[in-house]
This record gives structure tokens, sequence and C-alpha cells, in this order.
């Protein structure tokens, strides 16, 4: 079943790209606004360096000597190139657990999340559902008022799930804005029309959304799994109070071990100087190897978030 | 109406109803396991807040354990660290809604003035990507940034003559925590406002133009009206979680020397709670934190309802 539909199509488009640029052409310029423009390029030069030159610092110093490093002579250019705090990092075996860790959470994390999201958004979308208004007034209740670290943490051990993977997945697994935003979704481009004609076809209602709906919110379902996906790739907060074992750590909790409580491992004495350079040298290849896998999808989803932000803005 | 008409009209209401849930009984299905989820891990979690007036025990469980009155929020407040507390987190999120604010709106309004596509689109994608770095990693960088061995900001602080080790200062905790959140999340908050500003009618920059209005009288006539509901609307958010400071950053950034600044209630309850094993307490704090927070957004509400006409219902 293949239905080209105008509202599908119309789906909120990224505003960057809006017929503005046309628009501030038409307010001629003054030399008091000649003056105004060059402010706000000096502004717009200032905000794009202070963001630029501490990830340009990061990236000079893990590609650096340690010796550099540590002495703290490297600004935005890398001294003394060499490529041995990567291969430290890319030979260390809690990292790479990990990473791995990290991988599943994400992975299997964004799959039940989505899931369950769509279950829950599509129902909620249609007007002839009865307790429509008592569920969405639930879940916009959970989002005022939440129920607390202490009394999640005894429900989650309670269930017996403390140290284990599912205690990662299942207590963060829905957000309820991403439930508002995948329900005004399907209420806004998914043409009632449809929904007729398929009922005239008879059609049962998992049918329909499996065959129509959701084929048609390709665009949402890619926003809402990124979203949650790189939720879950950044958080270190659940397997902080939930997780005891280091093999089920995920790499945030990692990073934290290794970057901010310094807990390094073992060194030897004997060349401890040169440990502490490379200990110092690893720092910065570890924040650059950890935050590679979230921007190499940045530059395609970028696009997306920001329909994504529009998508929820559309209400409230 | 008279009775029976009404009685009908019930009746057949409730006939529509049955029949609906029986044709669509496979929507129903579909929402068991999501409502589950909300039952299980947010509704359960609130019921059991009730350990904050018990004194709760593992042995005799959530419902037997007996009852506390308001002991626990009493044992809360007669520490002298609970003032501190609140005055930290207050002073915390208020310097950050200050500071976190308006900068947002500053950049989308002058990225709103850029014609170079290409320019625009650059500052677009750089300020936006600091957002999907993690929490995490961002600490790191300010630790490694500001070490006063390593780091080049050290160097530059020392130059203007600051003290050299920013993290170990409790004087400066709130600074760096505000302004390193702002410069990750600035570029991602604008892009609501960057959203509104496209929304605004054409016609309106027209009428400015006939008007000899310049640049900045447009921004002040046209675009600043333009985009304050979205304004209101961020803004009571913002203050509705002025409480709900989030425990990630300050908690990471954390370290003996600056603890008389950045220990606030979330840190707090996490170290009472899971640390020390005081359920109650923990629960109690928490459950403070989360009513006033409540109490903030419906009165922020109601007030910008009445002044401005513009709320979240």
């Amino acid at each position: 079943m293949t239905v080209e539909t105008p509202a599908a199509r119309r789906a909120p488009d990224a505003a960057p790209r809006g017929p503005r640029p046309r628009r501030a052409r038409q307010v001629q310029d003054t030399p008091v606004d000649r003056v105004f423009m060059a402010g706000v390029y000096l502004l717009l030069c200032t905000f794009l360096l202070v963001v630029l030159v501490p990830l340009a610092n990061i990236v000079a110093s893990s590609l650096s000597s340690p010796a550099a490093v540590s002495g703290g002579r490297v600004f935005l250019w890398p001294v003394d190139f060499t490529l041995i705090g990567y291969e430290a990092v890319l030979t260390n075996r809690a990292i790479l657990v990990g990473f791995g860790n990290s991988l599943f959470y994400a992975g299997v994390g964004t799959v039940v999340s989505v899931a369950l999201t769509v279950m829950i958004a599509y129902p909620l979308s249609r007007s002839d559902l009865v307790g429509r208004r008592v569920l969405i007034g639930g879940v916009l209740f959970s989002m005022l008022f939440s129920g607390g670290l202490i009394p999640t943490y005894m429900v989650v051990r309670a269930l017996g799930l403390l140290d284990t993977r599912w205690a990662i997945i299942l207590p963060s697994a829905i957000a309820a804005w991403q439930v508002l935003i995948a329900m005004t979704y399907f209420r806004t481009s998914i043409p009632g029309e449809l929904y007729e004609a398929a009922q005239l076809d008879g059609a049962s209602d998992l049918r329909f959304l499996w065959s129509v709906v959701l084929p048609l919110s390709k665009p949402l379902l890619a926003v809402i799994a990124l979203m949650y996906g790189i939720g879950q790739w950044n958080s270190y907060f659940s397997a902080l109070i939930y997780l005891r074992s280091e093999e089920l750590y995920p790499l945030q909790l990692v990073l934290r071990d290794i970057l901010i409580v310094n807990n390094s491992g073992g060194t030897n004495l004997a060349d401890q100087l040169a440990a502490e350079q490379m200990a110092d040298l690893m720092k910065f290849s570890l924040i650059v190897v950890s935050t590679v896998p979230v921007l190499l999808v940045y530059p395609f989803v970028a696009r997306h978030f920001t329909k994504g932000v529009m998508l929820g803005s559309v209400k409230g | 109406m008279t009775a029976a008409a009404a009685e009908r009209t019930a009746a057949r209401r409730r006939r529509t109803r049955r029949r609906s849930l029986r044709r669509h009984w496979q929507l129903y299905l579909l929402l068991v396991l999501p409502v589950a989820y909300f039952v299980i891990f947010q509704y359960i979690p609130m019921a059991n807040n009730v350990i904050a007036f018990k004194d709760y025990n593992v042995v005799d469980g959530i419902w037997g354990s007996p009852w506390a009155g308001l002991d626990h929020f009493e044992r809360f407040f007669a520490n002298p660290v609970a003032w501190d507390l609140i005055r930290n987190t207050l002073l915390l999120s208020l310097y950050g809604f200050l500071a976190g604010f308006p900068i947002p709106v500053i950049l989308a309004l002058a990225l709103n003035e850029v014609r170079a596509r290409f320019f625009k689109r650059t500052v677009q994608m750089v300020t936006y990507a600091p957002h999907f770095i993690s929490t995490v990693i961002v600490v790191s960088m300010l630790i490694l940034i500001f070490s006063p061995r390593i780091g080049f900001m050290s160097d530059l602080l020392g130059f203007f003559g600051m003290s050299q080790n920013l993290l170990a200062d409790p004087g400066a905790f709130r600074s760096v925590y505000v302004w390193s959140d702002v410069w990750q999340t600035a570029g991602y908050s604008a892009i609501i406002y960057m959203a509104a500003l496209a929304g605004i009618d054409p016609s309106l920059y027209e009428a400015a133009r006939l008007d000899g209005a310049n640049r900045l009288r447009k921004i002040w006539h046209v675009d600043l009206p333009g985009i304050a509901p979205t304004v209101v609307v961020v803004m009571i958010l913002s203050v509705g979680s002025i409480m709900a400071v989030g425990f990630e950053k300050a908690f990471l950034l954390q370290n003996p020397l600056n603890l008389s600044t950045s220990e606030i209630i979330a840190t707090y309850t996490y170290k009472v709670g899971l640390l020390s094993a005081d359920f109650s307490l923990a629960t109690a704090v928490g459950l403070f934190n989360s009513a006033i927070n409540l109490i903030l957004l419906l009165a922020v509400n109601t007030v910008s309802k009445r002044v401005t006409g513009n709320g979240l219902w």
C-alpha cells in the first residue's frame, strides 16, 4: 500500500532554511545598520571561537606527545605528533568493555524505547480511544512530578533488577516528552481519510499502524530513535546507582573512573613520571574516542534534531 | 431534557463505549506494556514517597514500617546543612537562569540577521554540537583545560590575575557550572527561537520597511514581539525546574575543596540515601524538593497566564 499524501510531505521543515534571507534583504541598510551588522558578525564569530577553541585544544592534545601534553605546551596544533595516546586507549580492556556495553545499551535501549513510545503514542493520538484524556493526563503528570531517586531505586531493587543490564534500560524506557512529540506527529501528519479508507478495506488497527502509519512516520521514528540513542550513550546516572559489577559498566562510567575520579590503575614506581605523562595524554585521546560515535552521526542527524525540536514546539 | 431522555443518552454513550472497546481491542492491547511501564516506574515510585513519613526498615517493608509523621522533615531542617543546601540549589539555578536564558535569544536574533547562508549554517552546526557531548566528557574537558599544569585556560586566567585553580575554588564553582552549561546548550536552545522567528508574518517586515525602520528597530518592534509567546513558555519551564538542578554535573564537578558551594539537594539526597542508606530522610528531602518545584511551576504559570495571556495549558 503506497499512499503519498501532501500532509506527510508537509512534515515540518527545518526552520533555518526558511525564506527569511530574502525577506531580510527587503529592509534597506542605513549606515547605522552597517555598524550594527558588523556587531552581529563580531558576536557570532566570538560564539564560534568560544565553542571551537576548547574542542580544538582537546583534539590537538590527543595527537601530541605525552611530554608536551604534561608540560602544558599544546594549544591548537599538535606538538610532536604521535598516535600513542590512541594506541593506549584502544588497547585498554576496561575501555573496550565499556564501549561494547554502551553499544548494547544504546542499541537495545533504543529499540525498546521506540517500540514502547509508538505503542502508547499511537493509541493516544486516536480521538476514538476511550479513556484517552485520563491517560494523557497520567503522562503529563509524570513530567511535572517525579517519584524521586530513592523511591525509584526501591522499585528497581524489589524487581530484582539491581546489577543487571535491565536496570539501565527499563527504568528510563519511556520519556514523556517523546510520547508527546510522537502523539502530535501522528495526529497532525496522518490524514483521517487514510484511516477511513483502511477501515473500508477491513484493515485492523494493528495492520493500519504497521502498514500505513509507521511507513509515513519515518522522520519521526528517526528523531525519537536518535534522541533515545544519544541519551542512552551519554548517560551515566542509572549505571552509577544500579550497577556494581564493572563488567556491566557503560563507557561513561568507565570514563568517569578514569577521567574524573583519577583511578588510572596501579603504576610501576620505576617510571612513574612517564606513566603520569601517559595518563594525561590518554585522557585527551579518551575524550576524542568516546565522543566520535556521537559526532559521526551528528551531521546526518542535526537536521532531524532541528525537526524534533520543532515537532515538540508545535504544541506548547 | 427529561430524566428519561437523559437516561437514554447515557445508555447510548455506554453502548458506544462498549462497542469501541470491542472493535478497537488492538489499540488497548498496544497500551498494556507502556501503561505497565508508567505504573511500575513512575507511579509506584510516587506512592513509595510515603516512606518519607515512616521509619522505613527493610524487614517491615514500605507499608509495614511504623509511621514517623514529620520527623524526617524536622530532622532535615534542624540540620544547619539544610539551609546551605537550599541556598546552594537556589543560587545555582537562579544564576543559570539569568545567564542561560537571554543568550540563546540573542544568538537566534543575531543569526536571523545574517544573510550569508554558508556562515549561518556553519555557526548553527558548530554551536549545536556541544549539546551532544556527554556530561562526563564536558566535566573532564573542564578539569583538563582548567588544570593549572596542563590546561590552556589556567594560563589565560593567570594572565588576567585570577585564581589559577578554578575547580578547587568554592567561589568559582557556580560560574564554572553555569558558563560551561551555556557553552554546551546555548546553540541548541536557540533552535526553538529560530523556529518562532521563521513563523513571523512577512507583511510585518514590509510594514517596518515602509515606516523606515532600521534593523535594530525592526528587531525591537517585530522580532521580539513575534517570539514573545515562545520566550514566555520557555521561561515558565525553566522557572518550574529551578529546584531541579541536575544531579549529574554538580556531582561530577564536586571535590572536597568546593563542597561548600557545590553540595546541592540532589547530590545530598544521593549521599544520604544510597551511601548512608537513610532511605526515609533522603526521600523526605527529595519530596520536599519536588513539591517546591511543582508549586513554583503552577505559580509561575498562573501569573503568566494572568499577565501575558500565555501559559503551558
